[in-house]
């Protein structure tokens, strides 16, 4: 009985020292530093980008009539796309009991959270006069007028704006048990009162559990179909614009697909990085890492048959235009990025029937490398190849991104780095008293 | 249920358990001792802990009910009014477009339904507060590693420093502790 009971200690207190010791005591400093340094450059060179934007306006980009979207909405659907995979493996599968989820949630919301800000910030930098973008929210102003509620834009403001601040909360009150296990768990006064004031004083008491799930599930379950709509939401945006290829009807479901394809692949790349790199195997094993294979591999072939049913709707149409623009997308002049997003999504992809590439964590990371790739193909294919030909042959044109263009892009991954990178280092990376509770659970089931 | 105020002379009586199976016991036990004021502390949820402590709150999700509705009504009555207040007539189409505004209609009862449900839960669990008499107990820290905590609180009707003793230590615990109340700042 007594070794049973230290068995079962030790069954809570491993997990938990081996996750808030990252934080108190983080591993591997010098290589978090120079990461971090590198993240910081990549941010200084995306406030000199975005300086030399506001400074000398839209034109230091590539993009002009009739290209009017170049890399800055592309990448903006590329980073809300990703963005997406947080909020489905943490409230789709909370709700449909995937104990495993348990050891991925927690950096899958916080990636989430910092690939929406990304998003949320090209289209106000894509705005003539960004400084104004506030004319978008509805507020009494001095020229007594209102923004367009029907048109997609606005759309969009709403979108993210409730996306990002529903995946804030959702994150948030789900790190605070695990923030308290933190504050308890730090030695030196800093740290208990950094965490202490974070941790909001939470002290576990089964009231309070009882109200946390409740509002948890409840977000949970909100947030499932918000997510749906945001994407949605996007491939309306482009439906509202008569053009030729943007107005098949599969554009919801593919663009969502797709969202939860890029999203899959940049979870399963953060997991195998930070499990080998935080010593995190016993908590996120090769089995995690299998059924993320298979959620790569089965996003991705939904995406497929959008592919498919994208090519069939412009054959089945027989509308010239419709023709028009797929030949180009199949033969034009920016035919590399349709079949690099072919190539990139779908032939490395083959490779996750296997049930050793699944679990081989080096092959599971080329292999999301290749989609996250692909997939920003796709997004850059779908504009461009729709625009720069549209009905009048006098408003054809070209669009090659500039300098500036390229710069605000790698400057954008250091907005993405660096919040991840202080995540990492200073926060709880697993969801541990979720795991606690998931062995707890499965012990009272054996027993039952 | 409230906890006791600074005017009761002992915040209440604790009894720390090495399992949650011990705590689930002891909680039912101190109930049925006729004891009502009382609380547990896990590092995990457990749903059983709120079934025998007989908590039957459900607020929560009222609120979060009432949160969609109002920010369906909001979202729908904004969009209507400001089109009426200044209608933008496109094509002759008409002014009032259920279609049309469904999007931020809906997106504003997904925001409002979760900013009531997370605050709500927030306000009625008194959070946040920072200091509390419970983190005074030396080994309460463990509460959210793997340790498992009985509160009987000091108002309980049927509360007695040395009764409630000698009952907590008959539930095999492994050590009972007082709960001193915090000197409140001046």
């Amino acid at each position: 009985m007594a070794q049973a009971q230290t068995q079962t200690q030790s069954g809570h207190a491993a997990p938990t020292d081996r996750v808030t010791r990252i934080p108190l005591a983080f591993p591997k400093p010098v290589a978090w530093l120079i990461c971090f340094g590198c993240a910081l450059c990549l941010l200084l060179l995306f406030c000199i980008s975005a300086a030399v934007l506001f400074w000398r306006g839209i034109g230091v980009w590539g993009n002009n009539i009739p290209v009017n979207w170049g890399l800055a909405i592309s990448n903006y659907i590329w980073f809300l796309g990703i963005g997406h995979a947080g909020t489905l493996i943490s409230a789709m599968l909370l709700l449909l009991e995937a104990h495993w989820r348990n050891s991925l949630n927690r950096f899958a919301e916080a990636m989430t959270l910092v690939a929406v800000i990304c998003a949320g910030l090209y289209p106000i930098l894509h705005l003539g006069r960004p400084w104004l973008f506030y004319w978008m929210a509805p507020y009494p102003n001095t020229m007594t007028i209102w923004p367009q509620f029907r048109s997609p834009l606005t759309w969009d403001f709403f979108a993210v704006l409730t996306y990002l601040t529903v995946s804030l909360l959702f994150w948030y009150i789900g790190i605070v048990p695990d923030l308290a296990t933190t504050r308890d768990r730090a030695k030196k006064r800093g740290l208990q009162v950094f965490y202490g004031i974070l941790a909001l004083g939470w002290r576990g008491s089964a009231r309070h559990w009882a109200r946390w799930r409740q509002s948890y599930r409840l977000t949970a379950a909100i947030a499932v179909p918000l997510v749906v709509s945001v994407h949605s939401e996007i491939s309306l945006l482009l439906a509202a614009g008569p053009m030729p290829g943007w107005t098949s009807t599969v554009f919801p479901p593919y663009f969502v697909l797709g969202a939860a394809f890029s999203g899959f692949a940049v979870v399963s790349m953060i997991a195998v990085v930070l499990r080998d790199v935080l010593g995190l195997k016993a908590l996120v094993t090769e089995r995690h890492l299998d059924l993320l294979g298979k959620f790569v591999l089965a996003t991705g072939l939904m995406t497929a048959y959008g592919y498919c049913a994208e090519v069939f709707d412009a054959l089945y149409s027989g509308d010239k235009q419709d023709l028009g623009t797929l030949m180009d997308r199949l033969t034009g002049r920016y035919a590399w990025s349709y079949w690099g997003a072919v190539l990139a999504n779908f032939v490395p992809l083959q490779l996750l029937w296997l049930r050793w590439a699944r679990r081989n964590p080096l092959c599971l990371f080329m292999v999301s490398a290749a989609v996250t790739v692909g997939m920003w193909f796709e997004r850059y294919m779908l504009l461009v190849t729709t625009l720069y030909r549209d009905y009048l042959v006098s408003s054809w044109g070209n669009y090659h991104p500039s300098f500036w263009d390229w710069s605000l892009f790698a400057g954008m991954l250091g907005v993405f780095f660096v919040p991840f990178l202080l995540f990492v280092r200073f926060l709880p990376v697993i969801s541990v008293f979720e795991i606690k509770e998931a062995k707890f659970e499965e012990s009272e089931a054996q027993h039952a | 249920m409230r906890e006791p105020s600074a005017g009761y002379p002992l915040f209440g009586l604790m009894a720390e358990f090495d399992r949650p199976e011990s705590l689930i016991e002891a909680v039912k036990r101190s109930r049925d001792a006729g004891f009502r004021r009382i609380d547990a502390y896990s590092p995990f949820p457990i749903e059983e802990l709120a079934e025998v402590l007989d908590f039957r709150d459900r607020r929560v999700a009222w609120l979060t009910l009432f949160g969609g509705l109002f920010g369906a009504a909001a979202g729908y009555g904004m969009q209507a009014w400001l089109h009426l207040d200044y209608p933008i007539l496109v094509g002759s189409r008409p002014t009032i477009t259920p279609q049309a505004f469904m999007l931020i209609t809906f997106e504003l009862t997904v925001l409002f339904a979760v900013l009531f449900s997370i605050g709500g839960m927030l306000v009625l669990n008194h959070l946040p507060k920072l200091h509390h008499p419970v983190f005074g107990v030396e080994s309460f820290h463990l509460a959210t590693r793997d340790k498992f905590f009985l509160i009987v609180f000091g108002h309980d009707e049927k509360f007695d420093p040395v009764q409630t003793r000698t009952f907590l230590e008959s539930l095999d615990p492994v050590r009972v502790d007082v709960v001193r109340q915090t000197e409140e700042p001046a």
